[in-house]
């Protein structure tokens, strides 16, 4: 390198390009636009090639963060993105949703004194620029393995080895891609009529394109998986069929399905909604575009989300584009609490978002139509930290309100899927429900069956469900093709 | 992969339809009690319906449906020959069928379909089935002679007295209930008051009454919570729970006012659908 990283207060953190506020709520496409080439130079550059670097560390994949931000800063895209593919199966998803303040930009040594050093480097949004960049400069036609692999050719699929994936989320998706581009004959079984998982029915087309999860299931494809839509694990086929299938190994990859809801009076009155109903209905369904796609949305003026994650910010910034006057997000802690990625919060609040913290629903009211018109609240204030390290809400005694609202929509978390769990007979479950897996090689207490994602450890990260899904096809890999893995 | 309608079969013309699909990995799972969600084309909406018949060894499964809004009336636009998109299941528990004597199964409008697969199932299970449908005329009644092949008894009831007794299931029901005390079951299928009315007056026999739900649904696999209802003071999700309950634990009139949520969006979409229609036709 001959230059000097740049690295100063005068050089901070490269800022991304992205829809104006009052632009972007009128229309549902991607709010943040990406580096041009420009900014990705000028970010990579901040990046000081730390000798131990700390990133990686914070990275659930431990993805080569140094090595791929030196190719840049080499100008070797194709050298870049060879290294994030060793480690990560879908950098074009991870660049966008993953929450990098508390993972690699949140350990990065320039974050920790940002007034000096213009804040950590935006690993995040440079993964996303290599990712996209190469993507888009691809060739049609010999593209698949370069895309999967950043390598220039895969092994022939042989049709002797097969695999099954359960569900087409993040965790099979990287099964799928890992073992096609080792000429393992993958099967992939979705119950819904679109591959994807929750990149599809759950993160919003304005933070995450859908194009983006149909160009990498597209390469698969190409590589020879095949993605067979509408079949329910569990229902239309069950795991000891595969193996009665001929299917040497099963991944089991279904997601953390089951809504919770909130158990207070008032909750099935019309107008309340789970966030996967209200996200499934816009995101899978196209309801944004009703009624030129048949899928209807609930609208509202006045609309609260309760929730504090990243489905909750989705849920809000989703009926803000609906047209709601006003949406509140609900959450009884703080915001410095809320375990939404920090770009969403702070996206959704420049587009108007409120924020109504301290305070936990109580009921859920409705007219003598059983309309929702308001829900009532418990104010809260923060107690003692508890086990998660959050501070934990305690109840105001008598002190409570109601918020006007005819929508609302519930993103308190997930419970686990039964369906699959309750045809797959000996699988061993944990404690909470979720599927017991070695956590060194995914297996489940059935031989050669896999599991990784939401089902083992509840609703968690695209990147830890992506991690636990590579984990397991290097097990399957090296058990079925042996030292040709 | 589609789906192809190898059989089309006009019941109540603009009204009911039987549609016989090639579905092998549906067909060779179904049960009783089961549904599937389809949907026509690439920007139609998931439309749960549950299963009339199927034939494991054709690979066939039987839907009916009511044309009741945009996407119901898009799919009668469907001929033989053409494919539907997309063809999930089998959902849906299926129905707990033992030998357990006489079960007498209701049926009202379409959902006399879905109350066919059930009482072919208890048939052959080796119970005696007491077959009770109704429609407000003869003309309207669907799978009165299919349902003759298995049910000893079948017993009509019409608005209009067209044909078997005038008046309502219900009446049929609560007669058949007065004489016969030996009935271990009652299933009902239909309309939302039908299935109330029924319940209603099966509980004064104490005859275990059994209901299918057709809520409102997105994804079906228990993912969205769109078809909960309340059975006996607990939240479940008709998809997954369901569809069948307790008819005598059901919170009717909630479920009722659910199926409502979207009506106005609903009839949006079929005017548009409806001009669009007549456009073509003045082509």
């Amino acid at each position: 390198m001959s230059e000097k990283p740049m690295t100063t207060a005068k050089h901070p953190r490269t800022e991304m390009p992205v829809q104006p506020p009052f632009v972007r709520i009128q229309n549902y496409l991607e709010v943040a636009l990406g580096y041009g080439e420009a900014e990705a130079q000028a970010e990579a550059k901040r990046c000081l090639q730390c000798k131990k670097p700390l990133c990686r560390q914070g990275c659930p994949v431990e993805i080569d963060i140094k090595g791929f931000i030196g190719q840049l800063q080499k100008g070797d895209l194709p050298g870049a993105y060879k290294v994030l593919r060793e480690y990560n199966s879908l950098p074009s998803v991870c660049g966008r949703v993953c929450p990098q303040e508390t993972q690699c930009e949140g350990m990065c040594i320039l974050g920790k004194n940002p007034q000096k050093t213009g804040g950590a480097v935006a690993i995040g949004r440079l993964e996303r620029y290599v990712a996209d960049t190469f993507a888009a400069r691809l060739a049609e036609g010999d593209a698949a393995c370069l895309q999967i692999t950043g390598e220039a050719a895969c092994r022939m699929t042989r049709d002797d080895v097969k695999v099954a994936c359960i569900g087409a989320g993040p965790a099979s998706l990287t099964v799928a891609g890992y073992l096609a581009a080792l000429g393992i004959k993958v099967t992939v079984f979705e119950a819904l009529h679109e591959a994807g998982g929750v990149l599809v029915y759950g993160i919003p087309e304005f933070r995450l394109p859908k194009s983006i999860v149909r160009r990498e299931i597209d390469a698969m494809k190409e590589l020879g998986a095949e993605f067979k839509t509408n079949w329910v694990g569990g229902k239309a086929v069950t795991v000891q069929e595969l193996f009665d299938q001929g299917y040497k190994a099963v991944f089991i990859g279904v997601g953390a399905g089951l809504p919770q809801f909130m158990k207070v009076p008032g909750e099935n009155s019309i107008g309340v909604f789970s966030a996967n109903e209200y996200l499934t209905r816009v995101n899978l369904g196209r309801a944004y575009d009703f009624p030129n796609y048949d899928t209807p949305i609930f609208k509202a003026e006045e609309v609260c989300v309760v929730g504090g994650g990243n489905v909750a910010m989705d849920a809000a910034r989703t009926a803000l584009r609906l047209g709601a006057k006003k949406v509140s997000i609900v959450y009884r802690r703080t915001k410095a609490e809320m375990p939404a990625r920090l770009e969403e919060l702070e996206h959704a609040i420049e587009e108007g978002v409120q924020l109504e913290l301290l305070c936990s629903p109580l009921a859920l009211n409705a007219d003598e139509n059983k309309r929702l018109v308001s829900m009532t609240v418990q104010n809260m204030k923060l107690g003692e930290p508890d086990a998660s390290g959050r501070c934990r809400p305690v109840p105001i005694e008598g002190d409570t309100r109601d918020i006007p609202c005819q929508l609302v929509v519930i993103a308190v978390g997930t419970k686990p899927n039964p369906i699959l769990l309750e045809a797959t007979k000996g699988l061993a479950l944990n404690k909470r429900g979720y599927i017991d897996a070695n956590p060194e090689t995914g297996e489940t207490s059935i031989h050669n069956v896999f599991a990784g994602g939401d089902i083992v450890t509840g609703a968690a990260t695209v990147i830890s469900a992506m991690g636990a899904g590579r984990k397991a096809a290097k097990e399957i890999a090296k058990r079925l093709l042996g030292t040709e893995a | 992969m589609s789906y192809r309608i190898l059989e089309k079969k006009v019941l109540i013309p603009g009204q009911t339809t039987l549609l016989v699909i090639d579905a092998p990995h549906v067909a060779q799972k179904a049960k009783p009690g089961n549904f599937i969600i389809l949907r026509t084309s690439e920007k139609g909406e998931r439309i749960p319906l549950t299963i009339a018949d199927c034939d494991a060894k054709a690979g066939t499964v039987t839907i009916v449906f009511l044309v009741v809004g945009k996407s119901t009336a898009e799919l009668n636009t469907f001929e033989e020959g053409q494919s539907i998109l997309d063809f999930c299941g089998p959902l849906g528990k299926a129905t707990h069928i033992e030998k357990q004597g006489t079960v007498i199964c209701v049926g009202g409008g379409t959902g006399v379909a879905a109350m066919h697969h059930i009482a072919k199932g208890h048939a052959a299970a080796g119970n005696r089935v007491v077959a009770v449908i109704g429609a407000r005329n003869k003309d309207l009644l669907l799978f009165c002679s299919e349902l003759g092949n298995f049910c000893p008894e079948v017993l009509v009831a019409t608005d209009d007295g067209s044909q078997g007794h005038k008046g309502f299931v219900t009446e049929v029901l609560k007669q058949r209930l007065e004489e016969d005390k030996d009935i271990s079951e009652v299933v009902a299928i239909g309309p939302v008051p039908m299935m109330e009315a029924v319940a209603k007056v099966t509980k004064p026999f104490g005859v275990k009454t059994t209901v299918s739900l057709n809520s409102i649904m997105v994804d079906g696999i228990g993912m969205c919570g769109a078809c909960r209802c309340t059975v006996g003071g607990e939240t479940k999700f008709a998809c997954v729970d369901g569809p069948e309950f307790d008819g005598h634990e059901v919170d009717f009139g909630e479920l009722r006012l659910r199926l409502s949520q979207f009506r106005p969006q609903e009839q949006e979409s079929m005017k548009l659908f409806q001009e669009k229609c007549k456009c073509a036709e003045g082509k």
